[in-house]
């Protein structure tokens, strides 16, 4: 596969707290995901996965390394060397094991919202809204308020806020643990599909072992490190 | 997509009932300057309506309205000698406070220079003017007399045969007209008794003086009516007001008259200054007190609640700024609400007002330039009560949304 930078971790250490109640989360992480690949980022409780995944999403500020995206350093340190939130807004797309979703807002304004700090039209941006939401089987559920839905249906809201830019990353940890395992299935194929399709980076932390088909390749972490990644096909 | 309406529509309940509550809090600041206002229109509405030029009053008083000023009557004649002069008036006020039909009636009794003065001028609603010298009255519908009512002040009844509106001195009473003579007959009613004593005294003064063994026809005098003695002069009035004579220069006129050293002189411009400076002064500043006090209440309130809704949605603002929102986003979010509230508030108080304001016993003038005002208050109010949630938003870190 030709490989376009997408999200490039160097050598990245997070320590939380200091003296003697200081924690390693990440130790010396170097990670390189390309555009248009899809990645599963695997391990134990507490190995440091969600915080290098935030890291990488630049809400985290590492304590060292570098974080390249798009071929831009971006943090060096703990040190941002772009607007980090006109960036996020750019070029990134988050998923969580909640979904995050806004109370006050219907599920289609949930993905309008994205689209429109994005500096979207209103009128484009519910278009395009109603479309994700249909793509992820959710379009008859537009107009009802988070609190009606289902978790599982809030989780793909929150899947189609996170495309809502075509973003060049996506970022999801456990995005699937509300969801039945068809459904969870389905999402993991929708991102590898927009992985392959768009040239978007993806990676998505699971503990769900039987969707790892669909990666291109896993990762695994332990005690803040990267173990030896088996990537198919190299 | 308007997020500040979104939010405020999910907390309907709250923001609606935080909202009546500054609309209460916005209408007793608009009625207190409405009463205010009405305040200046009721203490100057006598002199406007009077139509004088100048005011003839007791030297070195600043009656009548301020104090009290005392002038014999017969000064109208003098007044009238001079030239550009073309009517002097005596002027005769005065306030009561009676019993009448179980209730305490409280009135100024205004004297009309008859037969000139028939109260014409005066805003009728219904009846008519007074057609008699004597014992008829034009009444303030604040009153609450009706026409053909008879009402007894001094020693006779006096019929209300006119109904004015609006017509009130400037304690805010009802005002009353009567002939010169009538009011005058009021003012200086005494009781029978306080009269008989009065006689009695002065005849045993007059039989202990020299004068009173010598002059038998005296004593006699002494017997009369009290106003009918020489010896104490003409009946007193308020003041006499003068009209200039057409082309007659105002400023000569009052050089001419405050030459007497017995009157001080004051154009209408004046006695409404007096009026303002004394008496409406302090309630200004006092109504003033009370409304800042009140707007200083509301945005404590509006802030307060605008806090904990922020404080409500501090992950969702959270989440705001992990997708990326810029600053501006969530500042218009929260000062919107605040906006609204503001709106909300002012528009209910002007509304409420408009049933609530003509029940207020006080005359409530509500002019547009304090309603302009009062708009941008509320409107510089709205903004500082979002400084604090503003603040607040602003420091929230994208992360938060992770925190459980
Ligand atoms: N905000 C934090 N403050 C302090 N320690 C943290 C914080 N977040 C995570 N940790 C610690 O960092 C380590 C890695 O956590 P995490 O990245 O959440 O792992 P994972 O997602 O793989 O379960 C854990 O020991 C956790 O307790
Ligand atoms: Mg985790």
């Amino acid at each position: 596969m030709e490989s376009v930078p997408g999200v490039e971790a160097t050598r990245l250490t997070k320590i939380y707290g200091h003296g003697h109640t200081e924690v390693v989360a990440v130790q010396d992480v170097t990670l390189r995901v390309a555009r248009g690949e899809i990645v599963a980022l695997l391990g134990p409780s507490g190995a440091g996965k969600s915080t290098l995944l935030t890291a990488m999403a630049l809400i985290n500020p590492p304590t060292s390394g570098q974080i390249r995206i798009g071929g831009q350093l971006v943090m060096d340190g703990d040190r941002a060397l772009v607007d980090l939130r006109a960036f996020r807004r750019k070029n990134l797309g988050f998923v969580f094991q909640k979904a995050n979703l806004i109370p006050f807002l219907n599920a289609r304004e949930n993905v309008q919202v994205a689209l429109e700090v994005n500096d979207v039209p209103p009128r484009a941006a519910h278009q395009r809204a109603m479309e994700l939401l249909e793509y992820l089987g959710v379009g008859t559920r537009a107009d009802n308020l988070p609190d009606a839905l289902s978790g599982g249906e809030q989780q793909r809201v929150a899947v189609a806020r996170a495309l809502a830019n075509h973003p060049s990353l996506i970022l999801a940890d456990e995005p699937t643990a509300a969801l039945d395992s068809h459904r969870g299935r389905q999402v993991m194929e929708l991102f590898a599909r927009v992985a392959h399709e768009h040239g978007t980076a993806v990676i998505v932390v699971t503990h769900d072992a039987r969707a790892l088909d669909v990666f291109d390749r896993t990762v695994h972490m332990e005690d803040g490190r990267l173990k030896n990644g088996k990537s198919p096909g190299g | 997509m308007n997020l500040a309406v979104r939010d405020v529509r999910h907390h309907a309940g709250r923001f609606v009932l935080t909202s009546v509550g500054i609309g209460l809090l916005l209408m007793i600041v608009m009625g207190m300057g409405g009463i205010y206002r009405g305040l200046i229109h009721e203490a100057t509405l006598l002199v406007d309506r009077v139509g004088a030029d100048l005011w003839v009053v007791q030297g070195s008083t600043r009656g009548p309205f301020a104090e009290v000023s005392r002038l014999p009557a017969n000064l109208e004649d003098r007044v009238r000698a001079v030239p550009g002069v073309a009517v002097a008036r005596r002027f005769v006020s005065h306030t009561f406070q009676r019993e009448h039909q179980g209730r305490a009636l409280r009135l100024v009794v205004q004297g009309l220079s008859w037969p000139e003065d028939r109260g014409d001028w005066a805003p009728l609603v219904a009846g008519r003017p007074l057609r008699q010298a004597h014992f008829e009255m034009i009444a303030d519908q604040s009153l609450q007399l009706p026409l053909g009512e008879r009402v007894r002040l001094g020693k006779d009844m006096y019929e209300v045969v006119g109904l004015t509106r609006g017509m009130v001195g400037s304690g805010g009473d009802g005002l009353a007209f009567l002939t010169v003579s009538d009011a005058m007959a009021v003012q200086f009613d005494v009781p029978g008794e306080a009269v008989r004593l009065e006689r009695a005294a002065r005849q045993a003064r007059l039989e202990n003086l020299d004068l009173g063994r010598v002059t038998p026809q005296l004593s006699e005098r002494a017997l009369g009516p009290t106003s009918e003695l020489p010896a104490l002069g003409p009946p007193q009035v308020s003041a006499i007001l003068v009209t200039l004579s057409e082309g007659a220069d105002p400023a000569r006129v009052a050089a001419t008259l405050s030459t007497w050293p017995d009157v001080t002189v004051y154009s209408t411009q004046q006695q409404k200054d007096l009026l303002l400076s004394g008496m409406v002064d302090k309630a200004r500043r006092q109504l003033g007190l009370f409304r800042a006090l009140l707007i200083i209440i509301s945005t404590i309130i509006i802030a307060l609640i605008i806090y904990t809704l922020t404080l409500d949605k501090i992950r969702d603002i959270a989440l705001l700024k992990l997708i990326g929102a810029r600053n501006r986003v969530i500042i218009g979010l929260i000062f919107q609400q605040a906006l609204l509230m503001g709106v909300l508030g002012y528009a209910l108080a002007w509304w409420l007002g408009g049933f609530a304001f003509p029940h207020f016993p006080r005359l409530v003038v509500i002019e547009t330039a304090d309603l302009v005002q009062l708009a941008f208050i509320v409107l510089g109010i709205s903004m500082l009560a979002s400084l604090l949630g503003i603040g607040k938003a602003l420091n929230v870190e994208a992360n938060t949304v992770l925190a459980t």
